[in-house]
């Protein structure tokens, strides 16, 4: 097991500027998820520490030691390919076997050492079969049993899970966090799927446009977001914002957002008199409030999912969503009231975009 | 009737009949009467009587016929080990991140494009005694004192037809295998170099295994046209020197039509086809799909 330093990244290809100087550490047995839209670079950076991608700048160390020049081979890492990257003419133990093999280890250790792996996986009946002959759940399996019986310092993840279907996905997450607590190898995963990220990582790592936005534990990124791109990726449904202005007068702190409602702010909040914010309010904690109190809404639609209900309204010209775990029945166009809780909202520079709680 | 009409299997037969019928008169008719002539003693302007078995008796016992077989065989198998391996290490080239990618891909079918007859036209005025443009270059870059009798010796002779065989067959090998190269997936080779594979054995192991359903296809087919080669050899040496390049199709055309042995020539013809089959056999059953290819469950 090893940590592993990333330190200015930089990578070009041809003219084209992909990661633009990218520092992560991720500790030794750690579980560190890189997200972000598609075209952000997380995959790149991930090949990147694998060895597959050249670097254009900056070092990557793997266990403190350097390995730009290293190649792949003998970083000691494994991978887990998006389409899973299976010999589709090596049986499930072949496939697992592989790395063993070509590293000349003895027969019953390569035996047992799969065989193991298997176990772990569940995979004991299908070590016969070919990959043709397995379902996606399984096939991802054979991924992991592949890279688990190298006991690599690091596993690395390329969007494991994007070619399962959502049941299996959940299920799958579940799994790979299990595997992570049991092995407790230092892992680097990337996914576009925030609640992946949120529910897997120790550490998430936010990327845009090969920049790092925002790293950290998943609550410190849902609790403080740094900036708007941050606050509106994590979190599901995704956080409302309002263009409004901060009123500092003798009653304390307030934002008005458009219509002159005022809302009073968190007694931390910074930012002067006057000054043009965004105005952050996650879905769940926005509350039903009295007449005359609040903000005024008008229903759009409302989507009961059973244990909770989305309800999609308009403040001002603005369309936000509210859920509340109280089931309601709103008709479309109906008048409600929202207020937020006032310790729990954001507030965001409307120039730069930046928290102001930062 | 309308039942027979909606009847799936006598609708099937229905509609293959057509290609049925092109079958018969086209393909089986020929091949029928050539065989049949086989058996018979038939001569240019007159009809053959059955005469069973004695055109291939008397071709068993025949040293020109014997030595045609010797010759099919060498140059169908020389020829196809090379345009082989010479096919796989231009697809492979060819499958990498090159400059002028394209231009390499298009340039390569150049010799499968010209009119075999055309390349034979060059390929013997290259071979010549005299003027062999070959010849002059190795004199000149000092390497022989005297030209290479290029046509003229045995040897010499069934290696320059396989050369120019090899010239020709090369590209559709190597066409064929790159697009076999061109669906392995870049991430299985990615997969194997973290696995710790060398190239070596990223090709040993994964380039290999996945590329011989294709290779077996590309094989049967080379061994095929060059078994049956005609035009080449028919162009550059007739059959020469001394019939040491004589391929049994030339020499099947030589006895039946400029020595108007009709049934003699058919004769001959017939023995390439046990030949023929048992190369598309051996492809049928030794290279046949692989397990892992098929789909479904066990």
């Amino acid at each position: 097991m090893a940590s592993v330093h990333i330190r200015n990244v930089h990578k070009h290809f041809g003219g084209t500027h992909v990661i633009r100087g990218v520092d992560i550490d991720i500790a030794d047995g750690e579980f560190a998820v890189l997200v972000g839209p598609s075209g952000c670079g997380k995959s790149t950076l991930l090949r990147m520490v694998a060895g597959l991608e050249e670097i254009s700048g900056g070092e990557i160390a793997i266990g403190g030691k350097v390995v730009n020049d290293t190649p792949p081979k003998e970083r000691d890492i494994a991978m887990v390919f998006q389409n899973y990257a299976l010999y589709p003419h090596m049986k499930v133990r072949d496939n697992m076997a592989f790395s063993l093999m070509l590293a000349k280890r003895p027969r019953s250790e390569i035996d047992e050492r799969v065989n193991r792996a298997a176990t772990i996986l569940g995979l004991g009946d299908l070590l016969e079969r070919y990959p043709r002959q397995l379902s996606g759940g399984q096939r991802q399996r054979v991924a992991m049993g592949r890279a688990i019986v190298r006991d690599p310092q690091v596993f690395l993840f390329d969007e494991p899970l994007s070619n399962l279907d959502a049941k299996l996905r959940v299920a799958m997450r579940t799994e790979i966090k299990e595997l992570h607590q049991r092995l407790k190898t230092t892992s680097e995963y990337v996914t576009h799927d925030q609640i992946e990220a949120m529910t897997m990582a120790d550490q998430i790592v936010v990327m845009r446009d090969g920049i790092v936005e925002q790293r950290g534990r998943p609550l410190e990124l849902y609790d403080h977001p740094a900036n708007l791109f941050v606050a509106g990726f994590i979190g599901s449904p995704a956080m409302n914002f309002l263009p409004a202005t901060i009123r500092r007068g003798s009653n304390g702190a307030r934002v008005e957002v458009a219509g002159g409602v005022t809302v009073p702010l968190p007694r931390d909040a910074a930012g002067e008199d006057g000054q043009k914010v965004i105005f952050g309010m996650r879905p769940e904690h926005l509350a039903l409030a009295a007449d005359g109190q609040g903000l005024a809404a008008q229903v759009v639609v409302v989507e009961p999912t059973g244990a909770d209900t989305q309800v999609f309204a308009k403040i001002g010209g603005t369309e936000v969503t509210a859920v509340f775990r109280e089931r309601h029945e709103f008709r479309a166009g109906e008048a409600i009231r929202l207020v937020p809780d006032h310790e729990r909202t954001h507030l965001f520079d409307a120039e730069s975009g930046k928290s102001l709680r930062h | 009737m309308n039942r027979l009409f909606n009847n799936k299997h006598f609708l099937g037969m229905l509609f293959m009949l057509p290609a049925g019928v092109l079958l018969l008169v086209f393909l089986t008719y020929p091949l029928g009467l050539g065989t049949w002539l086989g058996f018979t003693d038939a001569k240019i302007g007159r009809a053959g009587h059955w005469i069973g078995l004695d055109n291939f008796q008397y071709l068993v016992g025949d040293s020109v016929a014997r030595l045609a077989l010797f010759n099919t065989l060498f140059y169908t198998v020389v020829a196809s080990a090379l345009k082989f391996a010479l096919g796989l290490w231009l697809a492979l080239l060819l499958n990498r991140r090159l400059p002028f990618k394209s231009f390499f891909r298009a340039v390569i079918l150049l010799p499968f494009i010209v009119p075999t007859a055309l390349s034979a036209i060059a390929f013997w005025w290259m071979y010549d005694a005299q003027f062999s443009v070959l010849s002059w270059a190795l004199e000149r870059m000092g390497l022989i004192h005297t030209y290479i009798d290029f046509l003229g010796d045995p040897w010499n002779a069934r290696f320059s037809t396989i050369a120019a065989n090899v010239w020709r067959g090369v590209p559709f090998v190597a066409i064929c295998l790159l697009a076999g190269l061109q669906t392995i997936s870049p991430s299985l080779y990615e997969a194997a170099a973290l696995d710790g594979a060398t190239p070596w054995q990223r090709f040993r192991h994964v380039t290999l295994p996945l590329l011989t359903p294709i290779i077996a296809v590309v094989m049967t087919f080379s061994v095929l046209f060059t078994f049956t080669d005609f035009q080449l050899i028919y162009v550059i040496t007739r059959g020469g020197p001394l019939n040491a390049t004589h391929l049994m199709a030339t020499l099947s055309f030589q006895r039946a039509i400029p020595g108007g042995s009709l049934g003699e020539g058919a004769a001959l013809a017939t023995l390439m086809i046990p030949f023929l089959l048992s190369a598309i056999l051996f492809s049928y059953f030794g290279l046949q799909r692989r397990k892992w290819q098929q789909g479904g469950r066990d």
